[in-house]
């Protein structure tokens, strides 16, 4: 969180009138909507969400438990806002930004104790700086004026903030600077450091947004190979609990090409954080080989910690994802869950006593979603250039049920959709997402990436597993009636080949070293050995081989080891071989 | 301190008063009724010139004369190693006639949140010695993971063979066999439940190693707010600060639920989903979060709290946001107890999100994660079937289908079906595992690595099976 020194915009401190929960009024308070206060004798960390006469309500980022009315609220004057500079990467961050790792240092202790305060950025550590720009060039808002190295594997861009004029480059230093130090001048008398701040709630201003053509590569075969996103894209993947929304956000914080990714754990479990923290850095990014954490950022705000910081945390994830946008990199967000977000803002506004809406929701609730999801998108930047955010909102339905406000009102906004399905996970298939429901509104404009970077035939083959499975759907309605062997062969066969996209394609295990990652061309080359498979069974179908003996060749169970198999392409190959000999030989 | 006379409202579990100095939230106070006796309550909403109090022991008996003391403090619970082997009651005082406790510390109950950067990923393997759990849905040390069951299951039997059986294997070697400190914490449950489990406590001589918080179905329903949370204060007192590996049976967490809709409705509160408070997650979350490993701290804490679905409705509120914050859920399931199956357990809805990096070579063995998942795959395909035969008999289904439905039906009947006396080491469960999938052909198991299925796939069986 950004701790400004107190400006003269400093008004009157205000004195506490009540105390509920997160939830605390004020009055005498001089402050605007949105600033931040602190609150009480402990100066715990709060924000202005409603102003009635001279009664000012504060919802507050930390536990109230003891504080009392009389004590004092001090405004700072200033709206909730992030640090933004070299340092956001490999940090984690609690909802208002504050370092975790700084927090457990000043608090001495495992637990997260009240009124302390961190700046989200190291202000004393120094960066090496190295200027774009010279003495004498024009530089306006959003453009870069120097780089800095800050991690392994990204170039931070320091850029012209949004807010200034811009103007000629009066003076330019390199070499070793802490974020505060002035490395840019400009004949508009502005300076350039390499902190910027901005307040979480407003958009970093962006030109038009551009149609997205090139997919967000997840390397999980379900996504990629049938409902992919794209770069600038938005997905939402809803489910009841245990259908595999976390394992599918780790998976994509891992392994999907985006540049930088911002995680954003809101309201869920520590372990999850903890989990993260352990793994990413021992992972290699497989585009980079550079270790996975040194593009990621984390902001972590579990179930148990304050609901209104739940409720911020999702501003400060999509506000940091829109700065290294505007550095022209492609930013992948994901927030799990958007339901514990929903449901935070619920319990402010019940507490505010609003008019609730729709399942006690606040009536904003459909307008929160889409301002949110409206941060996303494949931007034409102020300073030049593209970057883009694509987001990927976990969703959590009470008792499973999609019908519920939250997704419904998602639902209107996300183009792609990654329905999550009980039953498919009670019986272990995982990735649970079940191939009916599902829908990417992407797929078309992918199109021509997929048939330029992978194989030109890519969009038929793939609709050719699509129907076999909705064939496979229709048959297995009539099996339930009549069992398998009252099939026609030919159908039995279809079923066959269906049960091996299902097992041996869609399938995917996150926790095997080798499955847990599928290259496109993998993904297609997969596919292709299924449908080698269907062309040599059913051309042996045709010249009256009998279906027990074409499914029983050897070679088709190996079709279940590709996955898994490391040195794939050796692999399929042989596969491919061996079917089409081990069936023709049948006739 | 101010004694006030001035209550203004009294209304279900609630009192409002008046006060002329401020008055924390959270705060507790005590009520001194007419008739002498001392009720206990929190500030549930402090303004200035009044509060509103939630009586813990209910309001009865207390009137406007009733007399109101802020103690000035939040809610504490006095912790020492001493309290292993003692009986308190909801409210942490003690019940068992032993003598006064003498604390070493008094902790706030409402424990702050851990650092999320200052926990450590649970991932050590407790041996239950039930099949179901170890070989299917595994706990690890510092998980929550709770029993969904229904009123009139055998939920107790289940909570029991775990506190008697959980020992951390590798530590057994070494001669001592780390035992768990026990916290049982009870809302509700009636006076025939808390007697089957302190009898159970003291025929296995657990009750020295644990410590027991009963609030009754008799006792005050908002004293149930408090007692979940005196237990896990001192669960964590012992684990983070004695270094003890602490197991917390919470039961029944329904009624603590009902305890949060009663006060909800006394505040006049917007009610959410079925008139449970919105913030019933966030309150449940403070509970179950409460478990876990701390970095560079010696001992655990583990939760198995337990609910009862109403109606066996696992999308009710209470199981459904449960299962949103635990590390996954053991289902108890009504068929397979009617058919006799001890423990009832039904694996397939059942989940143990920890499990993948508790198991293994080294933790318990390396074809551990692909035996579970093969053994999951065909029962839920023998299931499956099971609908499907009631219509078209078992001549119309494939030989294959056939096998599957045996499968099924012997995987009910010797790998769940144990008995709640049985200890069955990680080694008996797989091997178990291995002797039903050898009833399947070797192709079936694409599931299992094919080294694995060279060193324990059982040819003689497949065989048999395939003669008759
Ligand atoms: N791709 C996968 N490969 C292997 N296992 C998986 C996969 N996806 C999910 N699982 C299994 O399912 C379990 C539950 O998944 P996950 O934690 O992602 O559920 P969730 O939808 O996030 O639930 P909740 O809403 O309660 O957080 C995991 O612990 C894991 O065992
Ligand atoms: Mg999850």
């Amino acid at each position: 969180m950004s701790t400004t020194e107190r400006t003269e915009a400093v008004r009157e401190d205000g004195v506490i009138q009540s105390v509920s929960g997160p939830v605390v009024t004020a009055t005498d308070l001089d402050a605007r909507m949105n600033d931040v206060v602190y609150v009480g004798e402990e100066g715990l960390m709060g924000e202005v969400i409603e102003i009635e006469g001279n009664l000012t309500t504060i919802q507050v980022y930390e536990e109230t438990s003891g504080v009392g009315p009389g004590e004092p609220v001090e405004n700072t004057g200033e709206p909730l806002s992030v640090d933004l500079g070299p340092g956001l990467l490999d940090t984690i961050y609690d909802g208002v930004q504050r370092p975790l790792d700084e927090l457990e240092e000043k608090m001495g202790s495992a637990y997260l104790d009240r009124g302390v305060d961190a700046p989200g950025i190291d202000l004393e550590r120094s960066w090496e700086f190295t200027p774009t720009v010279e003495v004498g060039d024009e530089v306006a808002p959003g453009d870069v004026v120097g780089e800095v190295p800050e991690t392994e594997s990204i170039t931070h861009k320091v850029l012209v903030p949004p807010t200034f004029e811009g103007g000629e480059v009066t003076a330019v230093e390199a070499g070793e600077f802490t974020v505060e130090e002035v490395v840019v001048e400009l004949s508009s008398g502005e300076e350039i450091t390499m902190h910027q701040e901005w307040p979480v709630r407003k958009a970093r201003p962006a030109n038009e947004k551009e149609t997205p053509t090139i997919p967000l590569v997840s390397g999980q075969r379900i996504l990629d190979g049938l409902f992919p996103i794209a770069k600038g894209g938005t997905a939402a993947i809803p489910g009841p609990f245990g259908s595999g929304k976390t394992v599918t956000q780790h998976q994509l914080a891992k392994w999907a090409d985006a540049d930088i990714v911002v995680y954003v754990g809101c309201g869920e479990r520590g372990n999850e954080m903890t989990e993260v923290i352990e793994d990413f850095p021992e992972l290699e990014d497989p585009k980079t080989g550079k270790p996975l954490m040194s593009r990621t950022c984390l902001i972590a705000n579990t179930s148990n910690m304050p609901v209104a910081a739940r409720e911020s945390c999702i501003y400060t994830g999509i506000t940091i994802a829109e700065y290294f946008r505007d550095m022209g990199y492609d930013v992948a967000l994901m927030a799990d869950s958007t339901s514990r977000w929903a449901e935070a803002m619920r319990e402010i506004s019940s507490r505010l006593e609003e008019m609730p809406g729709e399942e006690g929701y606040p009536a904003y609730l459909a307008a929160a979603l889409s301002e949110f999801y409206e941060r996303a998108g494949k931007f034409n930047l102020i300073g030049g250039g593209e970057g883009s955010i694509s987001v990927i909102g976990a969703v959590s339905p009470p008792g499973g049920d999609f019908s519920e406000p939250v997704t419904q009102n998602t639902l209107r906004i996300v183009k792609t959709f990654w329905a999550l399905d009980a039953d498919l996970a009670e019986r272990r298939h995982f990735p649970s997402i079940n191939w009916d429901e599902s829908y990417s509104l992407y797929r078309q404009q992918l199109d021509p990436w997929y048939r330029e970077n992978v194989a030109e035939e890519y969009p038929e083959i793939r609709q050719w597993g699509i129907d076999t499975l909705d064939e496979e759907g229709e048959l297995q309605e009539i099996v339930q009636l009549v069992g398998k062997d009252a099939l026609p062969e030919d159908q039995q066969l279809t079923l066959e080949v269906a049960r091996y996209l299902r097992e041996a394609w869609l399938q995917q295990n996150a926790f095997h070293d080798v499955d847990t990652y599928c290259e496109p061309e993998k993904t297609y080359r997969m596919l292709l050995a299924i449908k080698t498979f269907n062309d040599e069974a059913f051309a042996a179908l045709d010249a009256g081989v009998p279906i027990e003996e074409i499914q029983d060749v050897d070679a088709a169970p190996r079709l279940n080891r590709m996955g898994t198999a490391e040195e794939w392409t050796e692999f399929i190959d042989e596969l491919e071989a061996d079917l089409e000999t081990q069936i023709r030989e049948l006739y | 301190m101010k004694e006030y006379q001035t209550i203004t409202e009294i209304s279900g579990p609630l009192v409002f008063a008046e006060v002329d100095e401020p008055v924390g939230y959270d705060e507790i106070v005590e009520i001194e009724t007419p008739a002498g006796e001392t009720l206990r309550g929190q500030v549930l909403e402090s303004s200035e010139g009044l509060v509103s109090i939630q009586v813990f022991e209910g309001t009865s008996g207390i009137d406007r004369n009733a007399s109101v003391r802020f103690l000035g403090e939040t809610m504490k619970m006095p912790v020492t190693e001493d309290l292993l082997g003692r009986v308190l009651d909801g409210s942490g005082r003690p019940i068992d006639g032993g003598p006064e406790i003498v604390p070493d510390e008094r902790q706030d109950i409402v424990g702050a949140a851990i650092n999320p950067y200052s926990r450590e990923y649970p991932e050590e393997f407790i041996q239950t010695g039930v099949s179901a759990i170890d070989g299917m849905n595994t706990l690890v040390r510092g998980q929550k993971l709770p029993i969904f069951s229904g009123s009139g299951l055998p939920h107790n039997e289940i909570a029991l063979q775990i506190a008697r059986q959980a020992t951390v294997p590798e530590e057994d070697e070494g001669g001592e066999g780390s035992e768990f400190a026990v916290i049982f914490g009870a809302m509700g449950i009636t006076q025939e439940e808390a007697n089957e489990f302190m009898a159970d406590f003291e025929r296995t001589g657990a009750l020295e190693r644990s410590v027991v918080f009963m609030n009754l179905a008799d006792d005050p329903a908002v004293e149930r707010t408090v007692t979940p949370r005196l237990a896990l204060t001192t669960a964590e007192y012992l684990a983070f600060e004695k270094g003890y590996h602490v197991l917390v049976i919470l039961t029944d967490i329904t009624n603590y639920c009902e305890a949060l809709r009663e006060i909800g409705a006394a505040r006049e509160e917007v009610p959410g989903r079925r008139g449970y408070p919105g913030y019933m997650y966030t309150d449940l979350a403070q509970l179950y979060e409460r478990a876990g490993r701390i970095e560079g701290r010696e001992g655990s804490v583990t939760q198995i709290p337990i609910l009862t679905m109403p109606s066996d409705d696992i999308t009710h509120p209470i199981p459904d946001l449960t299962g949103y914050i635990t590390e996954g859920q053991i289902i108890v399931d009504r068929s397979l107890n009617s058919q006799g199956t001890e423990p009832p357990i039904n694996v397939l809805p059942s989940l143990s999100r920890l499990m993948d990096d508790g198991i293994g070579e080294g933790l318990t063995r390396g074809d551990h994660g692909d035996v579970s998942d093969q053994l999951y795959a065909a029962y839920a395909e023998g299931e499956d079937l099971r609908d499907l035969v009631n219509i078209v008999g078992r001549e119309a289904l494939t030989e294959r289908d056939n096998k599957f439905l045996d499968f099924a039906d012997r995987f009910e009947d010797e790998f769940i079906q144990q008995g709640y006396e049985t200890n069955r080491s990680i080694e008996d469960t797989l091997e178990i595992g291995w002797d039903l999938l050898s009833m399947l052909p070797r192709e079936e198991l694409n599931r299992i690595d094919e080294e694995a299925i060279a060193e324990h796939y059982r040819e003689e069986a497949a065989e048999a099976v395939g003669a008759d």
